[in-house]
């Protein structure tokens, strides 16, 4: 997956945890937290839909990677790089 | 083998199998009742819908509201707002002799209200809000306070402090008299600082949303198969034996039954139990009208009556509390679509005796329902237009009927007196989730189902 195929695949993450959001306006730069509020519970929610997904492990220490979409895209582009979209 | 056997098809129960569902465990929920729901049921009589837990979901919020419990469900349980169609309310009311507090969904109604009926009490009531909106519900800090005592600090007129405990307490206190200042805040500002709402369709669509999610999910619902044993190895649960007979193996158990409830089908008898089942259970009247309540100046969404200074919340001596309860018309909702045309319910609904309906035979207890219906709605009519002349149905459910539904020892509504925050038993992949855990109402419960199930059925850390 390149890192377009990573954002669509966030954002599909993103409209199944919060289907009341508009996330065609998302800021890649600002945190998700800040921008849709998202809590603990909700972050571990992308992380097991990663998981589901791409059987992808994500550490605890990481999690703060996942703060933004710019940020996420980032650390999820090596790893999901060799996956086909 | 199922990686979670869920004990219980109530709000709680179906949500923690949502949740686990969504993360791909075989998860099966076992209910010993043919219908889902739990206290917060319905039911069709003479060609009319019913419902019975529900009187209003508290903790609403308007659309696009983030925060709160009611966000919270929403998301973790990925549903959209509009898919509870939840409408809000058209206004409450505090009634007791001589002074009224009305109340919405906007905090201000219920400020000046205090404001002109208590003037003395105006920069205190300031101060005590502050204090609610500024409590830290996870923090657990003052949890075990006693509310009474609090207000006693605040206050300086003890009817004001009744009047606020009457319908806090009449929500959500499986305690009498006095309930922990922990509670007591999540309960004022589920009521009074965020609000009540509720489905034109009532609690059934709710339900709907969740078990049709449940299954489109993969989940596992199975009707009258009541548990009869948890069965253990080592303070591991192993399974379950159900009434029939049939063992069901499972990984881990959530169980919805309550605290008691629950150490008792792990074989362990009540006495060996440190804290007791709780006391306090309802009686409910159910009148259906030939008019929508508001034409006959019944316009109230909900009226907390008590008819002395003093407010008590005890399990009563007699059959029933004569002297408070809740009187609630369904129909007062601010829906988007008219209600159906002409008719209405109005139910009330007060403390009750278990033991003493209970322990009636079946002619007994038939005439006392009839008598208690007209003592109780009598009662209540002191304190809204006398409706009687209107009423063309009624129907009538007491605490052998909570028994029923829930399971629950002495039909208690609101649970155990003493809640288990963390739902830890005494096994250790044994957990409790819904009423017994402390949180109450219909999103207090999903949400205890959502919690449970994410902090103990879901490890993110494991393949």
């Amino acid at each position: 997956m390149n890192a377009a195929e990573i954002r669509t695949e966030i954002l599909d993450i993103l409209e199944n945890i919060a289907p009341d959001e508009d996330l065609t306006d998302l800021k890649d730069e600002v945190a998700f937290r800040e921008q849709l509020e998202l809590d603990s519970m909700d972050f571990l929610d992308i992380v097991m839909e990663l998981r589901k997904r791409h059987r992808v492990q994500i550490p605890e220490e990481d999690y703060e990677q996942l703060a933004s979409m710019g940020s996420t895209v980032k650390y999820l582009e090596p790893i999901l790089g060799a996956e086909s979209a | 083998m199922y990686d979670t056997l869920i004990i219980g098809a109530g709000m709680s129960g179906l949500a923690a199998g949502i949740r686990l569902a969504y993360y791909d465990q075989r998860v099966c929920i076992l209910e010993q009742h043919y219908s889902i729901g739990g206290l917060n049921s319905f039911y069709h009589l003479r060609g009319r819908d019913y419902d019975v837990g529900l009187h209003a979901v508290t903790n609403y919020v308007s659309p696009g509201t983030r925060r709160g419990p009611l966000a919270r469900l929403l998301k973790q349980l990925r549903f959209r707002w509009d898919d509870f169609a939840l409408a809000p309310q058209v206004g409450s009311r505090i009634a007791f002799p001589d002074v009224q507090l009305d109340f919405n969904n906007d905090i201000d109604l219920l400020r000046s209200e205090v404001a002109v009926n208590f003037p003395e009490e105006r920069d205190n009531f300031e101060r005590f809000l502050a204090r609610l909106i500024g409590y830290d519900e996870l923090d657990h800090q003052d949890f075990d306070v006693s509310t009474r005592q609090v207000l006693a600090d605040v206050f300086t007129d003890p009817l004001l402090m009744e009047m606020l405990l009457c319908p806090v307490m009449m929500y959500g206190s499986a305690r009498e008299n006095d309930l922990e200042f922990g509670l007591f805040c999540i309960l004022f500002r589920s009521i009074f600082l965020e609000g009540l709402g509720r489905p034109l369709a009532g609690v059934r669509l709710i339900l709907r949303h969740l078990v049709r999610r449940f299954r489109s999910l993969g989940g596992e619902l199975r009707l009258r198969s009541g548990v009869k044993q948890i069965c253990a190895d080592d303070g591991h649960a192993v399974g379950v034996v159900l009434d029939n007979g049939e063992e069901v193996s499972g990984r881990q158990i959530l169980s919805s039954a309550g605290r008691v409830e629950t150490m008792r089908l792990c074989g362990k008898p009540p006495t060996s139990v440190s804290a007791p089942a709780g006391k306090l259970s309802l009686v409910e009247t159910v009148s259906t009208l030939n008019t929508p309540p508001d034409q006959i100046g019944c316009d109230r969404t909900m009226v907390f009556y008590n008819d002395s200074k003093q407010f008590s919340w005890a399990c009563p001596s007699t059959l029933c509390d004569e002297h408070r309860g809740v009187i609630c018309s369904p129909n007062n909702f601010r829906y988007d679509r008219a209600v159906p045309e002409g008719e209405g319910v109005i139910r009330v609904s007060t403390l009750a005796n278990y033991d003493r309906w209970q322990g009636m035979s079946d002619e007994e207890y038939g005439l006392e329902k009839i008598r208690w219906y007209d003592r109780l709605v009598e009662s209540a009519v002191r304190f809204v237009p006398d409706f009687r002349s209107q009423v063309i149905d009624t129907d009538m459910f007491t605490p052998k009927t909570i028994r029923r539904f829930t399971c629950h020892e002495n039909g208690a509504v609101y649970g155990a007196p003493d809640k288990q925050p963390d739902g830890c038993t005494h096994l250790s992949n044994l957990f409790l989730c819904g009423a017994d855990t402390g949180l109450v109402g219909i999103v207090g419960a999903i949400n205890s189902g959502i919690t449970m199930a994410n902090r103990y059925c879901l490890n993110p850390g494991q393949k």
